[in-house]
């Protein structure tokens, strides 16, 4: 099962990134994830939220670039080498891992957010051999 | 509609009413404006010399820095009583330059201004919306009496509160805008923001857009924003020679035709003052013929073109200026290379991806001049490889166009400074 992803370009700028996350946090949404990555200019805020459309459209009204895409949360076991194995996994099928940041919840268990070059391919993937990914429902039960 | 018998006589018959208005004039300030005479006194040369039109080249040039000198009335050639309206154009530097108007002058003027919305498409049963700023600036009572006279429905409402602007548009079915371009912009922006599509929900047919320079890249983004099926026409003018109504553009889009009864154009060399053969490029200078008030006589404008004297298909027989390609100031200098914002703004307006506001910085850093362009992402995306190919491209189109390395800063949406008025978007942080 895929779920959303929030991106937000921010100017590497003092206080944008506090801006967004006003913004975010005034409208009621709240973030159970996050990765940022940047480059001397400009930086790109991913985010994983309880409610990614309503955040992508108060970013918009303040003047942010959004976008809202597809990526899935794996649930990782706790067994060494496990997060390769899983890669490898992929790479067979010749999909690409363009990025992946962890997912922290108060529970013992893992997961990691992965944006595959292809969700739906990935996510059948997945499924077929077994392996957790959270439902968008699942998300929302999460304690931060 | 041609507003004018005048915009189509013969060349001969526009040559003879020129000469005669000519010598009028340069014999009227002869006697009339003491710094004129002076002038003309150094220059060695008599009103009794200009026998052609030729002769206008004899007599010397007019700058904006006489007028400052002679702050306030100094050039006047009427009395101050006769004056029935003054307005002023605000100096960045020093004092503001200050024209008078006779009501003769006023009423050549709404013949200007007339002619020229009759030129980009007005009729009696528009409803012309006038978002420049009211003021001592001449851009909107200009406009307004002109649209007036040929009987429209004017809505002054002026600048600034920008969604009131779009209700009235809405309610009043407003089917002309007079606007800067980037004012035009800003409004589609506005309507947007607040739910209404412009080339949908709006009735606006015709844009007369002046008072900065409008270039092709620029009349494509306002068809984008208020639909294809606008006339966008630019007008030319400034308070100096009268405000609006120098010069507008027909239907055919190519070129503005100049008032040739009013103003007789040169183009010269800028830097040696020499009058250029017909059809060069250079600097505008104007000689207004028939102003009482403030009659300037070859008034540099300090705006680069070219005149045009083919026939144009539109019946019209008054010389064409090629719409601006710069202002000889708003030239940069950048590592020894002429810049011309306008030539950046192009670059900027190919690209689908970004929005069409900008800012130029150009700083020194050591000893070399670093040219910075800013620009608004106009695009949702997750992806550095996106982003670095769009800066990646602006930049090698800036360097073909240029022929110069730029930096290009991509910021959010929104982010750069909106204008209502004349755009300011470089920023030249050098120390001169
Ligand atoms: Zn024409």
């Amino acid at each position: 099962m895929t779920c959303k992803q929030l991106s937000v370009f921010i100017e590497n700028r003092k206080g944008t990134l506090s801006k967004v996350l006003n913004v975010l946090s005034k409208s009621g949404v709240s973030i159970l994830s996050m990765s940022l990555a940047d480059t001397t200019e400009y930086g790109l805020l991913r985010l994983i939220v309880n409610d990614p459309d309503t955040g992508k459209k108060e970013l918009s009204n303040a003047g942010y670039s959004s976008l809202v895409s597809n990526v899935l949360v794996v649930k990782i076991p706790h067994v060494a080498g496990s997060l390769q194995e899983l890669l490898e996994k992929v790479e067979k099928e010749d999909i690409n891992i363009e990025y992946m940041y962890g997912l922290s919840i108060e529970n013992d268990d893992a997961y990691v957010v992965f944006k595959p070059s292809d969700a739906e391919k990935t996510s059948e993937l997945f499924e077929k051999d077994g392996i957790v990914t959270l439902t968008p429902e699942d998300l929302l039960k999460m304690k931060l | 509609m041609i507003w004018s018998e005048v915009e189509t006589y013969s060349r001969e018959k526009i040559e003879q009413i020129q000469l005669e208005r000519l010598k009028e004039t340069v014999k009227r300030v002869y006697e009339k404006v003491l710094p004129y005479r002076k002038k003309m006194d150094d220059a060695g040369v008599k009103p009794e010399d200009i026998k052609s039109l030729k002769d206008l080249s004899k007599l010397p040039f007019v700058t904006k820095q006489d007028l400052r000198d002679n702050y306030p009335f100094g050039l006047f050639a009427v009395p101050k009583e006769e004056l029935v309206r003054i307005h002023a154009s605000s100096g960045t530097t020093g004092k503001p330059t200050v024209v008078g108007y006779t009501q003769g002058d006023l009423d050549t003027w709404t013949e200007c201004v007339s002619r020229i919305a009759c030129m980009g498409g007005a009729t009696k049963n528009d409803v012309s919306q006038i978002c420049f700023g009211y003021g001592m600036f001449t851009g909107a009572l200009g406009l307004h009496y002109g649209l007036e006279n040929i009987g429209s429905t004017i809505v002054p409402s002026s600048t600034g509160n920008s969604e009131k602007q779009i209700m009235y548009m809405k309610d009043f079915e407003t089917t002309l805008l007079v606007a800067t371009p980037s004012y035009a912009l800003r409004l589609a922006e506005i309507a947007r923001s607040i739910g209404v599509d412009p080339t949908k929900d709006l009735k606006v047919k015709i844009a007369l857009v002046g008072s900065e320079l409008l270039t092709e890249a620029m009349r494509e983004e306002i068809h984008k924003c208020w639909g294809e099926d606008v006339l966008v026409t630019s007008n030319y003018g400034m308070s100096e020679l009268m405000g609006p109504g120098v010069s507008g553009e027909c239907e055919y889009l190519d070129g503005m035709h100049i008032n040739e009864d009013f103003f007789i154009p040169e183009i010269i060399n800028s830097e040696t003052g020499e009058v250029l053969p017909a059809g060069e490029q250079g600097e505008l200078v104007i000689t207004c013929i028939k102003k009482e008030g403030l009659p300037l006589i070859r008034y540099r404008t300090k705006d680069i073109t070219r005149l045009i004297y083919e026939p144009c298909k539109c019946g019209r027989t008054f010389v064409r200026m090629e719409n601006l390609s710069g202002r000889s100031d708003d030239m940069l200098k950048i590592r020894g290379v002429n810049v011309f914002p306008s030539q950046i703004e192009e670059v900027i307006l190919s690209f689908n991806e970004l929005g069409p506001h900008y800012e130029i910085v150009v700083e020194r850093e050591g000893y070399l001049d670093k040219l910075t362009v800013k620009v608004e992402l106009n695009v949702e995306t997750d992806s550095f490889k996106e982003l670095e190919n769009i800066a990646n491209s602006v930049k090698s189109k800036l360097r073909i166009v240029l022929g110069l390395d730029a930096k290009v800063t991509l910021v959010s949406p929104n982010t750069l400074q909106r204008f209502e008025g004349k755009a300011k978007r470089v920023k030249d942080l050098r120390s001169k």
